[in-house]
C-alpha cells in the first residue's frame, strides 16, 4: 500500500508539472464541446437550389417563393435551360434542379394535372436525399392549396388516406444536441484516458526511468495501479467537466441517475485504461503507441453509433461493435441521459464493461515485463 | 557477493554475452572493462534481473539469478547508462520516491534525504527540478539513490561518461565511501584511470572475459606500463565493434 502511495505521489505530480496534461484535460474537451456539437449536426441546411422556370406565371412564382421561404433552400441559380442548370450541378453550385415545364399555369388550371422534374447531384448523399424530401413536401403542400383554391370546397370529395403523425418519444423537438452532447463526451473520455495513459508508461521507457523502477523490488500490479489511479481522476474530471458544459451550454440535465451514470463511467474508465496501458506494455516509443491507438480510437469512434447507427450495420460490423467498449458508453450515456433508464436496464452493459476492465487490466500486468 | 558460471545471453545468432565465469567478493570495486560492443551492458543486466540469461548459473547475494530475481533487486542497486532519475521532479521527490519504493520508512526517508543532500553539497538544489541540474551532479545524485536503501551490491553501467574530471574524482570517493561501509561495487567504464581505482578487474573481448585480475597483477603479465596498454593489447583482437 505504502509503494502506491509513493508512486501515485509520483505520478500527480509529475502531471500537475505538465502543462500540456493540463490543456488536454481541462481546455481541450470544454472547447471540443462547444464546436463540434454544433458542427456535427444532422440536419441539412443551406441546399443550394437551381430552378429553370419556363413559365414565369403566378403560380410558378407563387411555388418559387413557398421553397425559399422555407429556410432550407438557397436559390443559386435562375436559369432557363436545363444544360445551363446542369452546368451548375456540374461546378458544384446546386445540389437540387426543379424543372417548371412551359405552360404549367396553363396545364395546372385546364387539367388539373402538371408535372414538374426534379434533378439531384448526388455526390453528397446525406444533402441530395434529404434536399429531395424536403422540396417534395414543400411542393406537396403548395398542391393541396392549389386544389382547395381550384376546387371548390363544396365538390371537395374527402379522399379516403392514412396520414402519419410521428410523436417522438425522449427528445421531442429531434434536438440534435440532445442526441450528440452525450455520445461526443464518451468519445472525449475514452480519448483523453486512453492516449494519456498509453503515452505514459511508453514514456518511461523511453526515457529510460523505466528501467530505474524495474531494479526495484516493486510488484508488477502495483507499479500498473500507481499508473491506472491518476488517469482514471483525470478521467472522471474530464467527464465531470463535460456534463457542466453540458448542462450549462446546452441546457441538457440528465433525466436518469447521475450516480448511475458516474457508476457506469467509473467502471468504463477502467476498460480504457486498461486498454491504453495494455497498449503500452507493447509497444517501446510513444510514436508506435500514437499510432496504435488511433487505429483503434477511429474505430471506436466510427464503430461506436456515435454518427451512424449500429442497427443498420452490416452484421458483421454489428459483431464487432459488440467488442467495442465506446458503444457501451454511447449507448449507456443515451439511455440515462435521454431516456432516463435505472440500473436494471444498464445492467448488462455494466456486466460486459466490467468484464472489459477486468480482461484488459490482467492482460496488461502479465504482459508488463520487468525482466527481458 | 556474486558468482557466475558460465552466463550467457543470446538474441537470436549474436552471443552477446559467452560464458562468463567469474566471483566478486564482498566489499570489492570490480571493474568491469570491454570495448563497446563487448557485451558488458548486457551482462550487467542479466546480473540486475532486468534480463533472463539464455544459459549457465549465477547468484547474487546468494540469490539465485533465474528463481529470486525479486529478491535480488532488493539487495542491490544500479544506477544504469543513460540518466534515469525522474527529471520532472525536485531532488528531494527523486530521494523520497525512490527510497520509498524500496521500503524505507518515514523516519530514515527523512533523516537519509537530509544525510544525502548535505553529503552531495545539494542544499541548494534540494526543491530544483532534477532536469535543471548538471550532468556531473545528476550522476552524484544518481549513485547516492542507488545506494540508498544499503543495497549489498551497487551496479555501475558507465556512470562517470561524458563527466569532467574533478567530478570523477569526487565521483570515486563516493564509490570508495561506499566500498568502506561493505558496499560490493561492480562497475563499468572506459576510463583506464579508473579501472587503476579498482581491487580487481576484468576485460570482455567480444562476449567472453578475457582477462580478470588485480591491476598490478595485469600490467605484470602484460608486460605492460599502464592499463592503457592491456586494454589495447586484449581488445585490438576485437572483432566486434560498434
Amino acid at each position: 500500500m505504502r509503494t502506491i502511495r509513493f508512486l501515485l505521489q509520483k505520478e500527480f505530480r509529475q502531471i500537475f508539472r505538465n502543462r500540456s496534461i493540463l490543456v488536454m484535460v481541462l481546455v481541450m474537451p470544454v472547447m471540443q464541446l462547444f464546436i463540434l456539437p454544433l458542427a456535427a449536426n444532422y440536419e441539412v441546411k443551406n441546399i443550394n437550389l437551381a430552378i429553370i422556370d419556363n413559365d414565369h406565371s403566378s403560380y410558378s412564382q407563387k411555388l418559387i417563393s413557398k421553397i425559399t421561404a422555407s429556410g432550407y433552400f438557397r436559390l443559386t441559380g435562375y436559369v432557363f435551360s436545363y444544360k445551363e442548370a446542369l452546368h451548375l450541378i456540374e461546378e458544384d453550385k446546386a445540389d437540387l434542379l426543379l424543372e417548371i415545364p412551359h405552360g404549367f399555369e396553363k396545364n395546372l388550371v385546364k387539367d388539373n394535372h402538371e408535372q414538374l422534374f426534379v434533378a439531384v447531384n448526388a455526390i453528397n448523399g446525406t444533402k441530395a436525399n434529404l434536399g429531395g424530401v424536403y422540396l417534395s413536401s414543400v411542393i406537396r403542400d403548395e398542391n393541396n392549396e392549389i386544389r382547395l383554391q381550384l376546387v371548390e370546397p363544396a365538390r371537395f370529395q374527402a379522399q379516403p388516406g392514412v396520414e402519419i403523425t410521428t410523436s417522438n418519444w425522449f427528445n421531442p423537438y429531434l434536438d440534435y444536441h440532445l442526441f450528440m452532447v452525450p455520445g461526443i463526451l464518451a468519445v472525449l473520455v475514452t480519448m483523453i484516458g486512453g492516449f494519456l495513459t498509453a503515452l505514459n508508461i511508453v514514456k518511461e521507457k523511453e526515457v529510460g526511468t523505466i528501467e530505474q523502477i524495474n531494479v526495484t523490488p516493486i510488484k508488477k500490479h502495483h507499479f500498473i495501479l500507481g499508473k491506472l489511479i491518476p488517469f482514471w481522476v483525470l478521467g472522471n474530471v474530464v467527464f465531470t467537466l463535460g456534463l457542466v458544459v453540458a448542462r450549462l451550454a446546452y441546457g441538457i440535465m440528465p433525466a436518469g441517475s447521475i450516480l448511475l451514470l458516474y457508476g457506469f463511467v467509473w467502471v468504463y474508465l477502467l476498460a480504457v485504461l486498461g486498454f491504453g496501458l495494455l497498449v503500452s506494455t507493447y509497444c517501446d516509443t510513444q510514436q508506435q503507441a500514437m499510432f496504435i491507438m488511433f487505429f483503434f480510437i477511429m474505430i471506436f469512434i466510427l464503430m461506436g453509433g456515435l454518427f451512424t447507427p449500429i442497427d443498420s450495420m452490416p452484421d458483421w460490423a454489428q459483431v464487432v461493435t459488440r467488442f467495442n467498449p465506446v458503444s457501451y458508453l454511447i449507448d449507456v450515456m443515451r439511455m440515462i441521459v435521454l431516456k432516463g433508464s435505472g440500473i436494471r436496464d444498464v445492467l448488462p452493459r455494466l456486466g460486459v464493461i466490467l468484464l472489459f476492465a477486468l480482461v484488459l487490466n490482467t492482460w496488461a500486468v502479465l504482459n508488463y515485463r520487468k525482466t527481458s | 557477493m556474486i558468482e557466475t558460471n558460465k552466463l550467457s545471453k543470446r538474441f537470436g545468432d549474436f552471443i552477446a554475452t559467452n560464458e562468463i565465469t567469474f566471483e566478486v567478493d564482498k566489499g570489492e570495486i570490480f571493474g568491469f572493462l570491454g570495448a563497446n560492443g563487448a557485451g558488458k551492458t548486457t551482462a550487467m543486466r542479466m546480473l540486475c534481473g532486468l534480463s533472463t540469461p539464455s544459459s549457465g548459473t549465477a547468484t547474487i547475494a546468494g540469490f539465485d539469478i533465474y528463481k529470486q530475481t525479486e529478491q535480488i533487486k532488493k539487495n542491490i542497486g544500479y544506477m544504469s547508462q543513460k540518466f534515469s532519475l525522474y527529471e520532472d521532479l525536485t531532488v528531494t521527490e527523486n530521494i523520497r520516491f525512490f527510497g520509498g519504493i524500496y521500503g524505507l520508512s518515514n523516519q530514515q526517508l527523512k533523516t537519509k534525504s537530509q544525510q544525502l543532500i548535505h553529503d552531495l553539497g545539494l542544499e541548494k538544489e534540494a526543491k530544483k527540478l532534477v532536469g535543471a541540474l548538471p550532468l556531473g551532479w545528476k550522476q552524484k545524485l544518481s549513485f547516492s539513490i542507488a545506494v540508498l536503501h544499503e543495497p549489498k551490491i551497487v551496479f555501475l553501467d558507465e556512470p562517470t561518461g561524458g563527466v569532467d574530471p574533478i567530478t570523477r574524482r569526487q565521483f570515486w570517493n563516493l564509490i570508495y565511501d561506499a566500498a568502506d561501509r561493505g558496499v560490493t561495487v561492480f562497475v563499468t567504464t572506459h576510463y583506464m584511470d579508473e579501472a587503476e581505482y579498482c581491487n580487481r578487474i576484468s576485460i570482455m573481448v567480444d562476449g567472453r572475459i578475457k582477462a580478470l585480475d588485480t591491476p598490478r597483477n595485469l600490467k605484470n603479465s602484460f608486460h605492460a606500463a599502464s592499463m592503457d596498454e592491456v586494454f589495447y593489447a586484449l581488445a585490438r583482437g576485437a572483432k566486434r565493434s560498434e
